[in-house]
């Protein structure tokens, strides 16, 4: 499998302020990466980097193996202006194929079609006219997903997937991305907290801190020192 | 009944109340198509704060004594949207913040220098300061002199403003409704931002005539508000805000045509009464369920 993104020696920060340093990782096609850290470890600012939102401050970020560099379907974290956008299901996930249309005003054929595919794919089919806001949260980042996958095909960037979903709706998402990943062999980069989670689905873990502590495969992260402590600490509290 | 028709007949006679009713009605069309992405941007104080900037420079065009104070008038709003939309992110005074201070600054500054233009014009303070200001704050009857020409422009700006709204229709959902994403996805949001920003400041200063610069924050603001109480998807919300903005404008002239009524507060009362209808009708419906 050929490698998508290469990230070579980043460092990342505010200003001249260094949050995370020497970030080395490769993802290939078909992997299941999950980027773990404390808060303030440059999860964030990692992510807005390799979407081109924020300059890293030194380093290299490339991207191969005919991936180009706004092919990434983004799942952001929610803001409060969302929850009550007064927007229909089918606007939403229409308006992740905007960056194929260049400078045509509106959307083709294929594009209505590429929507309403994902939308089924994803099972939001029966909610297409449906209103954004009076959606569960669930249902939400399902759409949220789908807007994502019309944006590109290669590979998805799922920041903090789960927050704010019931255990039910966090695990049926959980098994939707893995199902993304495995049958339809979509690229996943994920955002966590949730370590349990992230060990049980992933096939790579990074582990930032004040730089970067691990990256390897899950099994080699089960056994590395760094990978024990965290999950005793971080494994514990998700338990409770 | 047909006293008031008659009543209006009689009006309508006379042009500069034709004139009077196509740019009314042409403002209110421009203004609600924004509304929905001001107000979801949270930016519904920009059109306060930019026809205050707009009222600011007006001031300094009257002082300096240039002709076409359009020539001042606008280039001035125009950098201050831009400034304002840019707070959004990276700054140290946030966007309400900013637009609080701009405002009351640009307020501040432009009832200063009329006033001590006027003071040095004539002589003696006693002269029509008050009347100006006010006719400028809360619109004037310069609605009723309109000339031909003040219509053709009007016309020429509104065809402007609906085109680049038609064009970038799909555009501004997109950055409205999630710019990060827009922008990961290659989408050239700054572009955008900065074209509602010119695209709302020339809709403030063609507004500015005719509601006055307190009132034009109601006139884009309102409509999008009732419509947004009832209608679920962003189209239909903003087709359904453009009716209202269009029969509250019409409804307004009319009523302040018969009732001898100032123009802007009264199309702004009429935006006010279908506000709360429309928040009785969301209220029916969800009981209604």
């Amino acid at each position: 499998m050929g490698a998508l993104l290469k990230c070579e020696n980043v460092s990342l920060g505010y200003e001249g302020d260094v949050v995370t340093k020497n970030i080395n990782f490769t993802v290939s096609s078909g992997d299941y990466l999950c980027i773990v850290g404390e808060n303030g470890s440059g999860k964030s600012t990692l992510i807005k980097a390799l979407l081109g939102l924020k300059p890293q401050l030194s380093g290299n970020i490339e991207f191969c193996g005919g991936m180009a560099k706004n092919e990434i379907g983004y799942l952001p974290q929610q803001t409060l202006v969302q929850r009550d956008f007064p927007a229909s299901v089918r606007e939403i996930v229409l308006s992740g194929c905007m960056n194929r249309c260049g400078l045509r005003p509106f959307y083709n054929k294929d594009e209505k079609k590429l929507a309403h595919d994902m939308m089924r794919r994803l099972d939001i089919e029966p909610l297409t006219k449906r209103c954004y806001r009076e959606l569960s949260g669930g249902q939400q980042q399902r759409v949220l997903l789908a807007r994502a996958l019309c944006a590109a095909r290669k590979m998805i960037l799922l920041d903090e997937p789960v927050t704010g979903l019931d255990p039910k709706a966090a695990n049926e998402m959980y098994e939707l991305i893995d199902s993304l990943n495995k049958k339809d062999g979509i690229t996943v980069i994920m955002v966590s907290h949730d370590m349990n989670a992230a060990v049980r689905y992933a096939s790579h873990i990074l582990h930032v801190g004040r730089k970067q502590l691990f990256f390897g495969t899950k099994d080699d992260y089960l056994t590395s020192k760094t990978g024990q402590a965290f999950l005793t600490v971080m494994g514990g509290d998700e338990n409770e | 009944m047909s006293n008031i028709f008659e009543t209006l007949h009689f009006y309508f006679q006379y042009p500069y109340v034709r004139y009077a009713m196509i740019v009314g009605l042409l403002i209110a069309l421009c203004s609600s198509l924004l509304g929905v992405t001001l107000v979801m941007k949270r930016f519904s104080f920009i059109g306060d704060g930019l026809s205050h900037v707009a009222f600011g420079a007006m001031a300094v065009a009257t002082i300096t004594g240039i002709t076409n104070n359009m020539l001042i008038i606008m280039p001035i709003t125009i950098i201050s949207a831009v400034l304002l939309l840019r707070t959004g992110h990276n700054t140290k005074i946030k966007g309400d913040a900013a637009i609080a201070m701009i405002s009351v600054g640009a307020l501040a500054l432009g009832y200063m220098l009329m006033n001590l233009a006027a003071r040095s014009g004539s002589g003696h303070t006693t002269s029509n300061v008050t009347a100006d200001v006010c006719s400028t704050l809360f619109g004037s009857t310069s609605i009723l002199t309109l000339s031909i020409t003040d219509v053709w422009i009007c016309v020429a700006m509104s065809i402007v403003v609906v085109s680049v709204f038609l064009i970038f229709y799909n555009k501004i959902f997109a950055v409205t409704f999630d710019e990060n994403f827009a922008k990961a996805t290659g989408v050239r949001s700054d572009m955008y931002n900065l074209l509602i920003a010119v695209v709302i400041a020339v809709i403030i200063v063609i507004a500015m005539n005719f509601v006055g610069s307190l009132l034009i924050s109601a006139l884009i603001i309102f409509p999008a508000l009732s419509a947004m109480r009832v209608f679920k998807s962003f189209r239909s919300v903003i087709i359904c805000s453009v009716i209202i903005s269009l029969i509250c404008a019409g409804a307004g002239i009319i009523i302040s045509i018969l009732a001898g009524t100032p123009v802007g507060a009264t199309i702004v009362i009429a935006d006010i009464v279908v506000f709360f209808t429309f928040c009785l009708a969301s209220f029916v419906l969800k009981r209604g369920k």
